[in-house]
């Protein structure tokens, strides 16, 4: 099989925190070292990409030396968490950002969607912006006239041609964005996670559009996500991301087996910090100092089986006065982060004193909820609800995935919108409060 | 590409940033279908929801003529050649605003358009260019505007001259647009890292129309000072425009040709910039 894409040693420099009078600073430095021809000191500096570790610099390796290639007519996988460096990949890869050393190869016509209807306008009608987001993705004038009855077809919105597009349904915003990428007929397809839109039927429709397009036109297809279980339905090999290295590479099924051991890796301390405090936030009154979810051998996994038991195991060290504490857990909608399962338990009323620490061990009897991806929230807080006095970790777990029972289809699975709100019992096993206990293992 | 033929299999390499001369002009030329859907968009969506509309293009250089006219002329009763003021001051403030439109536009490129940038490739070019292209309607409505009026005080007996240089008119405004569009893209390029110049962008422009005779005839600035006028590239354009149209003043070939000179320069030096920097913004912009 011939090669669509080789990528040698790629990597990308990023420079993180604000640009100002310091930058220019830099620049001159840059230049400097520059003129007398030596090697760009920044070069040196980068760190990799661990995002929750507190940086000596500036400066971090978003990618390192990534090297792969990919045959004509194959669909590829690249997995990785948030902040892997998969959507730098993809940047390079579709030439918007440029990489800082390495190189990429290509054959063939590329188009990449790293977002749908990019440069959709919205006075504009269907019709225009059909025209206009196929000239942006690279078609002619001649091609989308050829192909415009075939895409307004597939984005079913017929009746709403001719009307602007901000009249539209989200959804039909979606659909039309779509159809015209669908209909892009490149011999690289580069897609990003554009599939989290749209509802269970469009989806299936798009993964199916993009497994058609390399099975029966034998085009390539690159596809970033972390939904596990598209990635397992629509590709044959994969590589997996990890702070901007590659951490694996493979048929798409062992590489799936190797994230879901990666991913368990994830350990949360008291010492786990975020720069940008997106994932941890709170005033340090109190610390979770542990967070493990579980099955009920106590294995830590972030997939189940719809109706299945959910334990969370949380461990905390107090490091001011606190009014007694509360515990939330949520699993959010990836999409609108609207909490979709909530549960919240009084731990205890009791004061509890700097140098306490304590662990608790939460249980969903039955996790009832539809199949699909769901990013977790934990939080502590004492008893009156006082701002100052909260724990915040968001994200910075792999979302909860949910499987419909025993079929894993295609059919069953939908990141996009599981609807509403779900009151699902839970009750604490175990809580233990042990004044004084720093150090000591609790639970 | 490369000396080894295996190297020639592939369509497309994507390598760090490196060297200057690289002009993506054939790839330009491969757009030139979304440099006219540009244009398209900017026609239909500049004055949706507008009860007036195109009526709007009219206002601003009548409103300007006028201000221009009572306040240069009849206050500071600045000379105009012997021209009626109305029609000295419309045609400075219809051709230099084509110049400082496009200026303007294109000087925005990177910070209007990061978004799109951001997800997709396309020769960035194609975004100034479809700028200058779309500003061409406006320019075109208000030349309308200053040929009725020129018209109607031709036919009321006023000594004007329109002459066989108006056929130098697309010359003209290819020198306008290349002009605003090298400034711009300049200037656009140079703030994706650092935005300080954008603050001058806006009061800049409006600073030059004084150094440019918009509001004076050339022959009315001392001989000492004429050179500083001369020096900016704009004058020999609205003083042919002026000659053309009107037949006040004079026309001046080496003006002209300066100005070309210049122009084809600062392109030159615009596309050289704007072609790097469309390779690194995202990561500064």
């Amino acid at each position: 099989m011939s090669k669509a894409i080789q990528v040698d040693d790629l990597s990308k420099l990023y420079r993180l925190g604000l640009v100002g009078t310091r930058t220019i600073a830099e620049d001159v430095n840059k230049l400097w070292a520059k003129m007398r021809g030596k090697e760009d000191p920044y070069l040196k500096v980068g760190e990799s990409n661990v995002r929750s570790a507190k940086g000596i610099s500036e400066y971090v390796w978003a990618l390192k030396d990534i090297n792969f290639e990919v045959g004509h007519g194959e669909r590829f996988g690249i997995i990785g968490k948030n902040g892997a460096g998969k959507s730098t990949l993809l940047k390079i890869l579709s030439r918007v950002a440029s990489p800082t050393k390495g190189r990429v190869r290509l054959n063939g016509r590329v188009a990449s969607l790293l977002e749908v209807g990019t440069g959709f306008h919205a006075e504009l009608t269907g019709r225009d912006n059909i025209f206009l987001n196929g000239a942006i993705l690279g078609m002619t004038q001649s091609e989308i006239k050829k192909k415009f009855d075939s895409i307004v077809d597939f984005s079913g919105v017929e009746r709403y041609i001719d009307t602007p597009v901000k009249r539209y349904s989200s959804g039909m915003y979606v659909r039309l964005a779509f159809a015209v990428a669908a209909h892009l007929e490149p011999e690289i397809l580069i897609v990003d996670e554009v599939l989290a839109v749209g509802d269970a039927e469009f989806q299936k429709k798009c993964l199916g559009k993009m497994h058609d397009v390399s099975e029966k036109e034998g085009r390539t297809v690159l596809f970033v996500s972390h939904n596990l279980q598209a990635i397992r339905n629509l590709c044959q090999k994969a590589i997996i991301l990890n702070n901007g290295e590659m951490y694996d590479s493979g048929s798409a099924e062992e590489c799936l087996k190797t994230y879901n051991d990666l991913v368990r890796e994830v350990k949360i301390t008291v010492d786990t910090e975020v720069k940008d405090f997106t994932h941890r936030r709170g005033k340090g009154n109190v610390r979770m100092a542990s967070l493990e979810v579980t099955g009920t051998e106590g294995e830590q996994r972030f997939v189940y089986k719809k109706g299945e038991k959910i334990l969370f195991r949380i461990s905390y060290n107090v490091y001011k006065e606190m009014a007694g504490l509360t515990c939330t857990i949520a699993l959010l909608s990836g999409i609108s982060r609207e909490a979709i399962v909530l549960i919240h338990h009084v731990i205890t009323e009791d004061i509890l004193m700097p140098g306490d620490t304590g662990g608790m061990l939460v249980e969903i009897e039955e996790l009832n909820i539809k199949a699909g991806e769901y990013p977790l929230y934990f939080e502590l807080r004492d008893s009156k609800y006082n701002e100052y006095s909260k724990d915040v970790i968001d994200d910075l777990t792999p979302p909860v995935v949910i499987l419909d029972g025993d079929e894993e289809s295609l059919e069953s699975y939908n990141p996009g919108k599981p609807a509403g709100y779900f009151q699902i019992p839970s009750r604490i096993v175990n809580s233990e409060v042990v004044p004084g206990g720093y150090l000591k293992k609790v639970l | 590409m490369g000396k080894d033929p295996i190297e020639s299999e592939w369509t497309l390499e994507i390598k760090p940033v490196s060297g200057w001369l690289n002009f993506p002009i054939k790839d330009v030329w491969r757009y030139r279908d979304l440099l006219m859907m540009f244009v398209r968009r900017d026609f239909v969506s500049v004055y949706k929801q507008t009860i007036l509309g195109p009526f709007w293009f009219f206002l601003q250089p009548i409103l300007t003529t006028i201000t221009f006219t009572i306040v240069f002329g009849n206050i500071a009763k600045i000379p105009t050649d012997g021209v009626p003021p109305l029609l000295f001051y419309m045609s400075g403030i219809v051709s230099w605003g084509y110049f400082s439109d496009c200026l303007t536009r294109t000087s925005h490129t990177f910070i209007t358009n990061a978004n799109i940038f951001g997800k997709v490739y396309f020769p960035r070019l194609v975004s100034p260019l479809s700028n200058v292209i779309s500003l061409l309607m406006k320019f075109g409505i208000q030349m309308l505007l200053f040929i009725c009026f020129l018209v109607y005080y031709k036919v009321n007996g006023t000594p004007v001259y329109p002459n066989i240089y108006i056929l130098l008119t697309p010359v003209l405004i290819i020198l306008m647009a290349a002009l605003g569009l090298g400034f711009g893209i300049i200037i656009s390029s140079l703030t994706t890292k650092y935005r300080d110049l954008t603050f001058l962008v806006g009061f800049g422009v409006q600073l030059l129309m004084y150094a440019t005779p918009v509001i004076y005839p050339l022959s009315a600035i001392p001989e000492k000072y004429r050179w500083v006028v001369l020096a900016n590239p704009m004058t020999g354009i609205i003083d042919t425009f002026r000659y053309a149209f009107l037949g006040a003043g004079s026309f001046n070939a080496g003006n002209l040709i300066y100005t070309t000179v210049f122009a084809v320069a600062i392109l030159s030096v615009g596309m050289l910039i704007f072609n790097r920097v469309e390779k690194t913004f995202m990561d500064t912009v």
